[in-house]
């Protein structure tokens, strides 16, 4: 076990943990944090997403020793001031979660994707999404969701308020 | 927790729910909570007797504040289901629909409704809902009646106030009347299906929830991530388990090397039973380390499991059947079609597909106080608690399930296997133990949607019509699994305790409304080599075997409308339409009307298929499918672009139409049948479970592709059909939706690549390499 530092949400967090152990463990089990969720453990599938310096991440598979010191964001550390970030409200008004297991993944890998390109085509949502696996297969409303929210923050930006 | 559980309200009134302060329930119940999520952590005394469901305060709860909760016996899968209640009964209560909750699926806190499956939510369990909330509002009626001293008659109710009719200054609420007491009225009813009180139910004209769409009460806490799920269940001295699979189907256990993982961190114990084996550690990552670290020494069977994949229908096609289902003939097929002026034969082949849910298989179990409460997102909480019971031989009354959310759980899921491993572990190790399967485990072991191979003939006469046809199905289905069984589960099974005799499993037919003279259906069950620890074990996978028979059915209809030059709507009309006076009218008129809607939303253009051939890379086409199943009707058209350079199958636009009744929330329908469709989408194109002839060897999300967002249509339009052939009937009831529509898709899909190139693609699924190889051997 080794004393590992991150930064979580904002707040400094201290665990004790082997260095290999992936990142998802540690954000559940010590942070007790419930929005990454384990799919897949290879991956493959984006339901354990966490934004590490705006990338879409997969914490399944990446070793807690090597995010020390960089700022992780959880589905639980979008909303800011307890106004819901763009997406998630987004994701309410389009109703898009069926079970929404793999929704938090959904949610953090369009984050990055409009972060990148807030203006996205339909043919760069398809694309940036491809690998941000549902299996109740949502990617309809998903998809129509990330355009609502590109259009709000858009409709956000113009009017020169802070964007998140 | 300090504020009292409402486990403990039903204990201390004998298993009523009395008492209930405001602030001891409201706050969860108002997020919708499952009761056990409030307890989690606090193990009771217990026991935890049935919910008795012929007492109105099992399902009402009623509180001075004017807020209601609902109790009911279902899961919700994440189709909006609980919504749907609370908008049934709050309409049958009279009650405003944001003063309502619901509390679902925990069986010491709900009714017995088995749970969820089958897609009867609404068409089955709402009735006793709509009942007992009725039976609540005549109650509360009474009651205002002699508190205001006004008859019954005199009064109106609305949003949960009673006020006279002629002095709207004579009012009282309901929370007034009842809240902090009991209703303590009996109902009746032979079983809780049948449960009933003596107040009649609303007309349809009267609803006024019903019809609406209130936005899902489970989504905010989904996407702010404070929803809690089974998977987040932590419990005190809580242990992590992982199991170890046998690594070829049907090995033995010879020895277990326990020095191999003595040195992992947090290390436990080893459990092993027979052939099942699992490790337990203090934390999760300790359990997965340990669990793929530990050497076991396995003895291979000592024939093969099961034939390789590539050779499964050949197998199927010449294996001895173990039972048969009953044929089922009308007219005489054989004579018809000895007469006919053509004779067209077809094979249809669909492979063992899988549940494999996002997330995998787990739950948590809590053995505490020589009680066992076990956390799970089991669909049917009810069955897990029943089977752990029998098979831990622990009393009913010691034993409850906490049902929490959890991924998509369409049928018989491995979440039943967790569920019973949870509770032996725990039992072994005298702590609450969570266990979770691996991906590897989850998409190999999860239980299968049998393979079908199925022949079609069809005999037309000299006109084009269908003068007979022949569906004979060979079903890979032999000891199919229940649901929950203590002697089918894998641990079961793994540690010998299995039913002396396999279940039959079935052959299904198709359910279409055709009126065709001379048909015969016949079907048999074929078992593959290894019957028990199979990894090719099957279970209900949604909609259980409608995407296989409707493949081969839907298809092979298209294919007679080829061959007789005829449009595919005009020729399925005329199918349906064939007069016919029996008590399928009914069923036949809403198909027709389904058939009717979709071509018109999809702007469908008579015409036989295939079409002329486009030039260029890009084959375009569109393909007509119909179903129908327990009284819903969906008739789904998908337009495709097939890619002739790399056989890639683009699905582009879906329409569907659908009658199901009357619909208790448009908007949460729409996603149902939007998300239902695009999984039976998924079965067309992408998934097959593979296998050699000693294992499974699809096992992640490249070896078991899904379907994923590049694959998404860009327009699909859903069209809400009433198509009551009767006009003067107020409205129909509400029947299931969900499974039908997983019915007709892989046949639309089949039937537009046909008429986009001209070649029908017999075997699902239509992955891009098959597809590019029927189109070089047909030179497209």
């Amino acid at each position: 076990m080794s004393t590992i530092k991150l930064t979580v949400n904002g707040e400094a967090r201290t665990v004790e943990a082997e260095p290999s152990t992936p990142l998802l463990y540690v954000l559940r089990n010590d942070l007790d944090l419930r929005g990454p969720r384990f799919g897949c453990g290879l991956g493959q599938c984006g339901a354990c997403t966490v934004l590490i310096k705006g990338e879409a991440v997969r914490s399944c598979v990446r070793p807690v020793s090597s995010v020390q010191g960089a700022e992780i964001t959880t589905l639980e550390g979008l909303a800011r001031g307890g106004v819901l970030h763009p997406l998630q409200q987004a994701w309410i008004d389009e109703q898009v979660p069926q079970c929404g297991f793999c929704q938090n993944g959904q949610i953090l890998t369009a984050k990055a994707l409009l972060d990148r390109n807030p203006n996205p085509t339909d043919a760069e949502i398809r694309e940036g999404m491809s690998r941000t696996l549902c299996r109740c297969m949502t990617y309809y409303r998903i998809q129509a969701a990330i355009k609502r929210a590109a259009t709000a923050m858009q409709s956000t930006r113009s009017g020169n308020q802070e964007v998140r | 927790m300090s504020a009292p559980s409402r486990r403990d309200f039903l204990r201390t009134s004998g298993m009523l729910v009395v008492g209930v302060s405001a602030a001891s329930v409201a706050g969860a119940d108002s997020l919708g909570l499952a009761a056990g999520q409030r307890t989690a952590g606090a193990q009771g005394p217990g026991p935890y007797p049935d919910v008795d469901f012929r007492q109105l305060d099992s399902w009402i709860v009623v509180r001075a504040d004017g807020t209601a909760t609902f109790h009911v016996g279902k899961t919700d899968l994440g189709q909006g289901t609980g919504t749907a209640f609370r908008q049934i009964m709050a309409d049958e209560l009279d009650i405003a629909y944001d003063k309502t909750s619901c509390v679902m699926g925990s069986t010491d806190v709900t009714v017995d409704q088995g749970g969820s499956g089958g897609s009867d939510a609404l068409q089955t369990d709402g009735w006793p809902m709509r009942r007992v909330a009725a039976e609540a509002r005549r109650v509360l009626l009474e009651m205002a009646s002699s508190r205001l001293g006004v008859p019954v008659e005199g009064m109106v109710v609305s949003d949960g106030v009673v006020s006279a009719a002629a002095d709207p200054s004579k009012r009282v609420t309901y929370g007034e009347l009842i809240g902090g007491k009991r209703f303590n009225v009996t109902l009746s009813g032979a079983n809780v299906d049948a449960t009933t009180g003596v107040a009649p139910l609303k007309a349809v004209q009267q609803l006024k929830i019903v019809g609406t769409s209130p936005q899902r009460y489970d989504i905010p806490p989904k996407v702010d991530g404070t929803a809690k799920w089974a998977v987040d269940v932590k419990l005190p001295g809580m242990l992590h388990a992982r199991n170890v699979k046998p690594p070829v189907a049907g090995a033995t256990l010879v020895s277990i090397d326990e020095s191999s993982v003595r040195g992992v961190p947090g290390f436990v114990k080893v459990v092993s039973q027979g052939n099942y084996v699992a490790v337990v550690c203090e934390r999760e990552e300790q359990a997965i380390r340990a669990a793929r670290q530990l050497k076991v020494n396995w003895k291979k069977p000592a024939t093969a499991p099961f034939p390789a994949s590539e050779d499964l229908f050949t197998y199927m096609r010449s294996a001895t059947p173990t039972s048969a289902a009953k044929p089922v003939i009308v007219g005489d097929p054989d004579a018809a079609r000895a007469g006919a002026a053509r004779v067209i034969e077809a094979d249809y082949d669909v492979p063992f597909q899988g549940h494999t849910a996002i997330g995998p298989a787990h739950a948590t179990a809590d053995p505490r106080n020589d009680q066992l409460t076990i956390y799970s997102n089991d669909m049917k909480s009810y069955g897990l608690r029943n089977g752990v019971a029998r098979f831990l031989d622990m009393p009913r009354d010691r034993v409850r399930v906490v049902w929490m959310e959890g991924p998509q759980a369409y049928g018989r899921t491995a979440a039943d296997d967790a569920g019973f491993e949870a509770a032996l572990l725990a039992k072994e190790l005298g702590r609450p133990v969570r266990v979770q399967w691996m991906r590897q485990e989850e998409t190999a072991w999860d239980t299968k949607g049998p393979a079908y191979a199925v022949r079609m003939r069809g005999a037309l006469d000299t006109q084009g019509h269908v003068v007979s046809l022949e569906y004979d199905a060979r079903a890979a289905d032999h000891n199919h699994l229940g649901y929950n069984e203590f002697d089918t589960v894998l641990v079961a099974q793994l540690t010998g305790r299995r039913k002396a005799q396999p279940a039959a499993g079935r052959a299904s037919y198709p359910s279409d409304m055709y009126a065709i003279p001379n048909r015969r259906m016949s079907g048999s069950v074929v078992p593959l080599p290894l019957v028990w620890e199979t990894p090719l074990r099957t279970g209900n996978l949604r909609d259980p075997d409608g995407p296989q028979v409707t493949f081969a059915s839907e298809s092979f209809i298209d294919e007679l409308a080829a061959a007789a030059k005829a449009d595919p709507v005009a020729f399925r009309l005329q199918l349906l339409t064939a007069a016919r006076d029996d008590d399928g009218g009914f069923r036949r008129a809403r198909s027709i009307a389904c058939v009717k809607a979709a071509a018109e939303k999809f702007g469908w253009d008579p015409r036989p298929s295939p079409k002329p051939r486009d030039s260029g890379d890009i084959l375009t086409g569109r393909g007509i499918a119909y179903a129908y199943r327990s009284q819903t009707i969906a008739v789904e058209i998908a337009e495709v672009e097939v890619n002739r350079r790399t056989g890639h199958v683009w699905v582009r636009r879906l329409v569907c139409a659908h009658d199901c009744g009357l619909v208790v929330n448009p908007e949460g329908l729409r996603r149902t049948i939007e998300c239902g469709m695009l999984h039976s989408l998924s079965r067309a194109l992408h998934e097959e479970v593979r296998f050699d002839t000693e294992k499974v060897t699809s096992v992640d999300w490249i070896t078991h592709p899904t379907l994923t967002h590049a694959d998404t249509p860009g327009v699909i339009d859903v069209v809400i059909v009433n198509g009551d052939p009767n006009p003067s009937r107020p409205d129909l009831p509400h029947y299931g939706a969900g499974e039908t529509v997983c019915k007709p898709m892989l046949a639309a899909v089949a039937n537009a690549i046909f008429d986009a190139t001209g070649v029908r693609i017999r075997r699902v699924p239509f992955r891009d390499a098959r597809v590019l190889a029927a189109l070089k051997a047909a030179g497209v």
